[in-house]
């Protein structure tokens, strides 16, 4: 194999594999050791340039950092990282005077946003200290989008999301509430310099063609229609037998959410087999703790009215099969079809985008699934002028998505006003610092500790269950946090070598708790990894390798389990190896084209 | 700094026979400097007893005094140890061997330990070909008392200080085989791709085995124009021959030209393959390997790799002809059997 070239930004980005994963790229290690050092300001405030919603997102990620964990290859359980940004969040000072104040000195253009949830505000706080004069519209009263009207309060009080919405709306956006946009055609003639579209999912898929449907529809709702009227409290009770259809988050939300509106026979009825539900783990976990039946494998087959009343939904019974493929088919079993009684259905089995607003003849191309064409780097529409992010633009993700979208979407929106190239993005900012701090010292806890994860405590589900706003986790108190933030392997503080330095003397081989650190014949890459002491099957981790050393051998890490504790540099005579941090920040507008100009004014 | 290992291992870290990873024979973190020969040894040590899946129980390591002799706490964690007196670890060997001949025996010691205050014992242990395996982490000099030059410093090396040897050097290998130690090697550490199966071997063999590696002291002694730094051993060393281990019924791997490959079959059936790089060496022929070394020395050359082997001569159970039961497990009627046998044995001598 060639040297590994470390000079790439990417290469030690993805050995940290929280950040990597991360759709926002969130400097995770980072943060979690302010939290450690009890700096909780300084941890919202890194959450906060790459997020926007750290609040927010404590309590409601999808987390794709954690399954990444590295935690989870050397133990079992990743590190609680979404609940670690919640203590931040909670913990904070005063953040706002950190964070870029306004007034801002007007460029000059003018960019209307539509829509004001995650993307388009992380546009907005992007754009705004740039001096461009932000035109945000939506139906909703407030700001949040799906934040707002589909994430129940007992999971994102109102409170906290208020405040992370008024911190980007207080930086001069133009905010017009209660307004639908009907017409993208009028939003263009008012001659904005370009217009952001995240407009989200907002349609709820129906089961329109199911036998009963028109007849029960009285008792029959879609499900994030459903809870955007709980939340905006248009809905304030449900009947007592409420079927909820759907196995994602949505479905989750709305059974717990008819939990405390007076459903007693709350019954989650789903396609697919309990273990390939979309809903995440824990938010089946808190269902089922909420006396929420989860019932699998059932294919609905009419909803069941009698004398106009809905009485309930009839299902087939059905078993996941797969092809050698891996394809999975739903096949019936010989059962009979299943009654189950309900007074009420909430029908929670996707969402869908829909741009009934967008007129089809302005040159802004759809797709054969009406969806419009968007570029996946530029977010650009096939209409230069408008952009698109978040759920609008290729489909429901999540709110961190959105984010990371809105990141780029703003970035791109700045260079097209500057009349520059949308392809050349900006590189991102990186630095790599040795951590030396003496022989064998290090400026970062390099001692691994044995822990396992800490459960976040939750309020009695006595209480929870009667108040919708009662918020059900109660979030880490902070010895509990350290304890937990010291199960981070610090992944961002690399393993840095120097073949020019080494004496092979074998001391980190030798030493390295984890076996990664290996002296050998080069090879081409699926031979060396044969070759390791313990073989690198593992190949979504790449090896660190070295230049020749003196004997005509290279130096071979594997980085798949490197607990990044330091060892074999403590025991290097020759500093041949360094642990040096590594930041990366993925370049947002404000920070384009200086490089990384401080957030403080 | 880090006293502490991880308590983590790779998850996929193989197991051998009975079940046990690497950790299970390692010890505890190192002190001694960063970089030392001395770990490279230890390493070896614990690769050696995972490879020959030995019970860390039934290992016993003892030593004496000096950064060698430290060693000990840094690998199998999980066996007997016994730190003695400054070069008097052959006795406290002789001594535990002689109670339980069951067990495998490490002496671990260094140039100082044994060519110097250790001398007296070292060359009686020998010459009683006690079965165990006698490590010397030679590094030319006292790297616990600042760098001393050490008995087996070589004439002319200079050391760090810039002072020049005037003395002539201790060779433990040649001692050895004078001596009749029925298994002498020599190594590096920084060579275990030959250091693990010889010490394969060694513990395998039933006699004395005496194993002279030379292991740099990182911090007195790795300095340009000592010949015992990293880059001079490198450079000067001479392999005897390619050695493999092949232990008892498993099937030989590696194929070498006829003539050239030589085998030795061990007591317990195992087998040292060795594939000779040179000819004029018999490694059963002390005369031979006495001639090679001296060429070597005259050419300014390590030698390393199995230097003499001889499985022919009784280690000091045989010679003693002590009892087939350890004497730690003797019972008090197999020890005091009465009056009767008393007077039975002086029959005996009238």
């Amino acid at each position: 194999m060639k040297p590994t070239n470390t000079r790439d930004p990417e290469y030690y980005h993805k050995v940290v594999d929280c950040q990597y994963a991360c759709p926002a790229h969130t400097p995770v290690p980072e943060y979690i050791r302010l939290i450690a050092a009890e700096k909780y300001t300084e941890a919202y405030m890194v959450n906060w340039e790459s997020n926007v919603f750290p609040g927010v997102l404590g309590r409601t990620c999808d987390r794709p950092c954690e399954p990444a964990c590295r935690r989870v290859r050397v133990e079992e359980e990743p590190v609680a990282i979404c609940r670690l940004k919640r203590v931040a969040a909670d913990q904070k000072g005063d953040v706002k005077q950190l964070m870029p104040q306004g007034p801002f000195p007007p460029n000059g253009k003018r960019i209307a946003l539509i829509g004001g949830g995650p993307a388009s505000l992380t546009v907005a706080r992007d754009l705004a200290p740039l001096g461009y004069e932000i035109h945000l519209f939506d139906e909703q009263i407030a700001g949040g989008g799906m934040m707002r009207s589909q994430i129940p309060s007992f999971r994102l009080p109102e409170t906290v999301l208020n405040e992370e919405v008024g911190f980007i709306l207080d930086m001069g956006i133009h905010t017009q509430f209660l307004t639908y946009v009907s017409s993208l055609r009028e939003v263009l003639s008012q001659n904005y310099d370009a217009v952001f579209v995240g407009t989200g999912a907002p349609k709820g898929k129906d089961l329109t063609n199911l036998p009963g449907r028109s007849e029960g529809a009285a008792s029959i709702h879609i499900g994030i229609e459903w809870l955007a009227s709980v939340a905006f409290e248009h809905t304030k009770s449900i009947s007592k037998k409420v079927i909820v259809l759907g196995g994602g988050n949505t479905a989750m939300d709305c059974c717990r959410t008819a939990r405390r509106l007076g459903g007693e026979e709350v019954k989650v009825v789903v396609r697919s087999p309990f273990s390939e539900m979309k809903a995440s783990p824990w938010e089946k976990e808190d269902a089922m703790h909420e006396d929420i039946q989860i019932f699998d494998n059932h294919v609905p087959l009419s909803f069941e009215v009698e004398n106009g009343k809905l009485i309930g939904m009839k299902f087939q019974k059905v078993k996941a099969v797969y092809d050698e493929k891996g394809k999975r088919q739903l096949i019936p079993t010989e059962e009979p079809d299943v009654f189950i009684e309900a007074d009420e259905v909430l029908v929670a089995i996707g969402q869908q985008n829909s741009f009934p607003w967008i007129e089809r003849d302005l040159g802004l191309e759809f797709d054969q699934w009406e969806m419009p064409v968007v570029d996946r780097t530029t977010f650009q529409s096939t209409l230069p002028k408008v952009f698109f992010g978040g759920d609008a633009a290729f489909g429901p993700e999540n709110v961190i998505t959105a984010v990371a979208q809105g990141h780029q979407a703003a970035v791109s929106i700045h260079l097209f006003c500057q009349g520059k190239d949308l392809m050349d993005r900006p590189s991102p900012y990186t630095n790599l610092v040795s951590q030396k701090m003496g022989i064998h010292e290090w400026s970062y806890d390099s001692q691994i500790a044995a822990d396992h994860r800490y459960a976040v405590p939750q309020a009695k589900k006595s209480v929870t269950l009667k108040d919708r706003k009662k918020e059900v986790e109660l979030g880490f108190d902070v010895p509990t946090a350290y304890k937990e933030t010291q199960r981070c392997l610090n992944c961002d503080v690399q393993t840095v070598f120097s073949a020019d330095r080494c004496i092979e003397c074998d001391a980190c081989m030798d030493v390295c708790p984890t076996s990664c650190i290996n002296f050998t014949e080069n090879a081409e890459e699926d031979q060396l990894r044969l070759n390791l002491l313990v073989p690198a099957e593992n190949t979504s981790q790449d090896l660190l390798v070295s230049e020749n050393l003196k004997t005509g051998r290279v130096m071979v890490k594997d980085e798949d389990v490197c607990l990044h504790c330091g060892l074999c540099a403590e025991r290097c005579p020759t500093s041949a190896w360094d642990m040096q941090k590594y930041f990366y920040s993925v370049t947002k507008a404000y920070q384009v084209p200086a490089p990384f100009p401080s957030l403080q004014k | 700094m880090s006293y502490l290992k991880p308590l983590f291992s790779h998850p996929k870290l193989p197991k051998n026979k009975i079940g046990y990873t690497l950790k299970e024979y390692e010890g505890s973190l190192s002190t001694l400097c960063a970089g030392c020969g001395h770990d490279s040894i230890s390493a070896a040590i614990v690769r050696a007893c995972f490879e020959l899946s030995i019970e860390p129980h039934r290992v016993a390591k003892i030593s004496g005094i000096g950064c060698s002799s430290k060693t000990p706490t840094y690998f199998l964690g999980n066996s007997h140890g016994f730190n003695s007196v400054h070069g008097r670890m052959p006795s406290v060997a002789t001594g535990a061997n002689m109670a339980n001949k069951e067990m495998v025996y490490f002496g671990v010691s260094g140039d100082g330990d044994s060519a110097s205050i250790g001398m007296g014992q070292f060359v009686h242990v020998i010459r009683r070909n006690l079965n165990m395996v006698y490590v010397v982490m030679n590094n030319g000099c006292y790297g616990l008392t600042k760098g001393q030059d050490s008995a087996t410093a070589d004439q002319g090396s200079i050391s760090k200080s810039g002072h020049v040897n005037p003395f002539q050097a201790i060779d433990l290998a040649s001692l050895a085989i004078e001596l009749g130690a029925s298994f002498v090697a020599q190594s590096f550490s920084g060579d275990k791709q030959q250091l693990i199966p010889l010490l394969k071997a060694a513990i395998q063999h039933q006699g004395f085995a005496f194993l002279n590696v030379i292991s740099p002291c990182v911090t007195f002694n790795n300095n340009p124009g000592s010949t015992k730094s990293y880059d001079y051993v490198r450079e000067h060393i001479e392999a005897t021959s390619v050695l493999d281990f092949v232990p008892h019924q498993e099937e030989i791997k590696t194929q070498y030209d006829e003539g050239k490959s030589t085998r030795v079959e061990l007591h317990d059936g195992s087998e040292i393959q060795l594939n000779k790089l040179s000819m004029d060496w018999n490694p059963e022929d002390r005369v031979s390997v006495v001639s090679a070394l001296q060429n070597a020395r005259e050419k300014q050359e390590i030698l390393t790799g199995l230097l003499y082997i001889n499985t022919e001569w009784k280690d000091l159970h045989g010679t003693l002809n002590t009892t087939k039961t350890p004497l730690n497990r003797l019972k008090e009627e197999e020890l005091c059997p009465g009056t009767e046998a008393l007077n039975q044995i002086n029959i005996g001598f009238r």
